[in-house]
């Protein structure tokens, strides 16, 4: 069995107080509870303070472009689907540089785990608005404050018919933990939106803030009512639900492509004397 | 024997069936083949054309006479009323095109009416056509009987009934009524030939070379290699995948090149330009990919279906940063083939993005060829897996070593973690901010590599006389047609130049063309001429550029052609005989 031990990284390089570590220190909890060892997920990040994060850990890694997280995941996914892919992203990164790759993704319904770390603001390029700024949050770039109406990714996810979707938040790791959790066992394309405070450049969305906001989605509560979703959704303001939103049971794309069904590209090997028969096509 | 039938028609009128079915019964009864396409960037309307020239010895460009026009619109008879050779003769339905022309050298055939009598379908006009056509040269009709059988055996007896008797009344029609028909048909000088375009032989160099994965968005004229992968991924085991934008595209093919199966994209200039970010993640990540690039006359949207050869230096200077690359830019289908193949093999070996460059000229131009050559592919499999993996003590992605190519493991196949970054990173792949990290990285990544890239790329092609006075000097699709303009302008008997002798024409032809492959050779053939020429499809001469930063040699005499079309023999020739004097 994994333990803690096992995801010694390197030293991480965020701000003090930063909303990741909570954020880090739970999914390591959780892939030991898990009982996944290093080897067998591979963690592909974007660019901002999210991307750093499998640095943090231990893992396989592939920390790429800004934005375009998902459609390396897809690609790792297709060539082996018996590796577990966890693509880890900021707001800025998946919900503006990438946000048609998160459209499609969803479409496809990949089996993808997205964790955004969601902290309404860029950091890593000093404090601009982000998809998820609140409206009038005032910045250096925008001195008459955000204009553009806030992105709910929630209601995204639930317009598209995403699988799975979650909240959760850095402050509350019990939650945060159980969310990471099930995502990872859900077999289709996930989205786990966490709200992160971000300590140096984020004044509004603060612990204290979220804190105030933040309550565990009702017992009673019907995730696979997709109406009931989309209302539940739309909740935002002076209460901010977290728990999962969405699910349903779509068939993952991998299962529903022929080459892969039986068995990942990868095994398959290459049958040089097959290719006589494609040259015949030409004759 | 040598013969070039244009088939004109507005888009979605079936000239491009009328244009493959002749050219594979052309093919299959051992004629050697050259098709060039003509379209327009519309689905209906328009007007396109589909000219097939065929020999009894091996052609590699279109002429500018045409012998059988087979005119389905009146535009056709037109634009190429001229372009008719002495004995050639264009045909027509004059109740389809409302319209009747006089003179010898236009024939009406009921194409229609004789479709409805034999066919029972209108929908058979074009396959009256194809039976005048062959009728008119003469040639039997048993192989494109068979043809019929293939294609429409699973609609049935009666429609593979229905299609052979308007073959048949169309070409009796022909052989009754063309009084002026004087081709003479030579027996074919071989069995049967393969019939392949550009695209086509990409495709096949692909799965040829264990080519697993393929991700693109359509563009024209790389779209023929998605279709083909698509075709053929049930059979070959290939996950085809349409990408929502060219970005996703390339994303996904390093996702799966990392993952451990070989993968390749395709796509033009306007897609390559959204797919240059990802180019340089490929170069940091010393990911192997394969791009398949298809020019086509830009800027912007430019010509979308037509050809251009301009973007050489796009190619080989886009995406930020340093790394190498490799540029393969073939000159005919079997080549394309072929280089495809070494694309894969050199781009896996030292883990780096490799091209194929090519046009839509190339594209969609059909060669015959003897067989390609299955002994000639070379598969070695350059990646980490399974035991050899498992049995390491540690593992390293980005370990420095001698060559500076790092074991490139399977993630998952063994309990070592495999680690990258488009970030400056160590050599287990974590992010680095330090000077001398980065010293040694950039060493190893680029400095060491591409020397012994270098090593990989073959010289190019000399055709014509050994030691010439007139040089001609291309790359990619203008092959052909340089090729022949040699043997246009070449002494009838060779051996009129003694050997050892200087004198003549020759042709240098670049398909290997970055890393510039390093010879003193060809800059000394070029040094000797009395008149070197570069020829190219586009404006500025990009390959004299890339020649002169490359070698110091530069061209006095450049031939230049950037309407959008590809070179023709006879237009070719003569410009080349402008330059001699």
């Amino acid at each position: 069995m994994p333990s803690l031990d096992d995801y010694k990284g390197q030293m991480p390089a965020w701000c003090p107080g930063c909303g990741n570590f909570p954020i880090l220190k739970t999914f390591k909890d959780a892939v030991v509870e898990l009982g996944l060892e290093p080897h067998q997920f591979t963690i592909v990040s974007g660019i901002g303070q999210a991307g750093k994060f499998p640095h943090y850990l231990k893992c396989n890694t592939f920390n790429g472009l800004h934005g375009r997280t998902l459609p390396v995941s897809t690609g790792i996914r297709l060539a082996n689907h018996d590796m577990i892919v966890i693509a880890v992203a900021g707001d800025g990164d998946c919900y503006g540089e990438g946000g048609n790759h998160l459209l499609h993704a969803i479409r496809r319904n990949i089996n993808i785990k997205l964790f955004v770390h969601d902290n309404q603001v860029y950091g890593l390029t000093k404090g601009q608005a982000s998809p998820t700024s609140m409206e009038e949050m005032k910045t250096k770039v925008q001195p008459f404050g955000v204009l553009s109406e806030q992105l709910n990714p929630m209601a995204l996810a639930v317009a598209l018919d995403c699988s799975f979707a979650a909240r959760s938040f850095a402050g509350d790791i019990s939650h945060l933990k159980e969310m990471i959790k099930e995502s990872i066992k859900h077999k289709g394309f996930s989205l786990v939106d966490i709200l992160q405070p971000c300590v140096v450049f984020n004044k509004i969305n603060t612990y204290e803030w979220y804190k105030k906001r933040v309550y565990h989605i009702e017992a009673g509560y019907d995730p696979t009512n997709r109406i009931e979703a989309f209302k539940k959704a739309l909740e935002w303001g002076d209460k901010i639900p977290i728990g999962v939103i969405y699910r349903n049971n779509r068939p993952a794309f991998e299962e529903r492509m022929p080459i892969i069904k039986d068995k990942p590209l990868i095994k398959q090997g290459f049958d040089m004397s097959k290719i006589e028969a494609a040259l015949k096509g030409f004759y | 024997m040598d013969y070039s039938i244009k088939i004109g028609g507005e888009a979605g009128q079936g000239i491009q069936t009328i244009g493959d079915t002749l050219a594979k019964v052309f093919s299959k009864t051992g004629y050697h083949v050259f098709t060039h396409q003509d379209y327009e960037s519309r689905i209906r309307g328009g007007h396109n054309f589909f000219q097939i020239r065929l020999s009894n010895k091996p052609i590699s460009a279109s002429r500018n006479k045409i012998d059988i026009l087979v005119a389905l619109d009146k535009e056709s008879i037109l634009l190429y009323k001229n372009e008719l050779s002495e004995q050639g003769i264009a045909i027509y339905d004059s109740s389809a095109l409302r319209q009747k022309y006089e003179g010898k050298k236009l024939l009406d055939v009921p194409f229609e009416t004789l479709a409805v009598e034999h066919g029972k379908d209108r929908i058979m006009a074009n396959t009256v056509a194809t039976g005048a056509v062959l009728g008119m040269l003469g040639l039997k009709l048993d192989i494109l009987f068979e043809i019929i059988n293939d294609i429409f055996r699973k609609k049935g007896e009666d429609v593979i009934k229905g299609n052979i008797n308007a073959v048949k009344a169309g070409y009796d029609f022909a052989s009754k009524n063309c009084t002026d028909c004087s081709f003479s048909i030579k027996e074919p000088a071989e069995e049967s030939l393969m019939l392949i375009n550009g695209v086509e032989a990409i495709g096949l160099g692909a799965i040829s070379s264990g080519c697993k994965f393929y991700s693109a968005y359509p563009m024209t004229p790389s779209t023929g290699i998605l279709n083909f992968m698509s075709e053929k991924a049930e059979g070959y085991g290939i996950v085809v995948e349409q990408a929502e934008d060219e970005i996703a595209a390339i994303n996904m093919t390093i996702g799966a090149s990392f993952a451990g199966v070989r993968a390749m994209t395709g796509t033009s200039g306007g897609g390559f330009a959204l797919m240059v970010e990802g180019l340089s993640l490929a170069g940091m990540t010393e990911t192997p990919v394969v791009i398949a690039l298809g020019q086509r006359p830009g800027p912007a949207t430019g010509f979308p279906t037509r050809t251009e050869q301009a973007e050489l230096m796009f190619v080989l200077h886009t995406a930020h940063g340093e790394f190498p690359r490799l540029v393969f830019a073939p000159g005919t289908p079997e080549q394309a083939f072929y280089l495809t193949n070494k694309a894969f093999d050199i781009a896996e070996r030292f883990q780096i993005p490799a091209f194929i460059l090519f046009d839509q000229y190339l594209a969609d131009s059909a060669w015959t060829f003897g067989r390609f050559d299955l002994s000639k592919i070379k598969y070695n499999d350059y990646r980490l897996r399974g035991n050899d993996f498992k049995k390491l003590g540690s593992y390293k992605r980005h370990a420095f070593t001698d060559t500076g190519v790092s074991p490139l493991a399977v993630p998952g196949d063994a309990r070592h973690v495999v680690v990258t970054d488009s970030d400056e990173h160590d050599e287990e792949g974590h992010i680095v901010e330090d000077a001398e990290t980065r010293i040694k990285m950039v060493q190893k990544r680029l400095l060491k590599k591409i020397p012994l890239i270098r090593q990989e790329m073959s010289q190019p092609i000399l055709y014509g006389a050994d030691k010439p006075d007139i040089v001609i000097v291309g790359w990619g699709s203008t092959y052909g047609v340089m090729k022949e303009a040699v043997d246009a302008l070449s002494p009838p008997r060779p051996p009129l130049i003694k050997g050892g002798q200087r004198g003549g024409i020759a042709m240098l032809h670049f398909s290997e063309i970055y890393p510039f492959p390093s010879s003193p050779k060809f800059l000394h053939i070029l040094n000797k001429a009395k008149k070197a020429i570069c020829i190219e499809n586009n404006a500025t001469g990009q390959f004299a550029r890339l020649m002169r930063e490359e070698t110091g040699y530069e061209f006095k005499y450049k031939i230049n052609k950037y309407d959008g079309r590809p070179f023709i023999i006879e237009d070719l020739i003569g410009e080349i005989n402008a330059v001699i004097g």
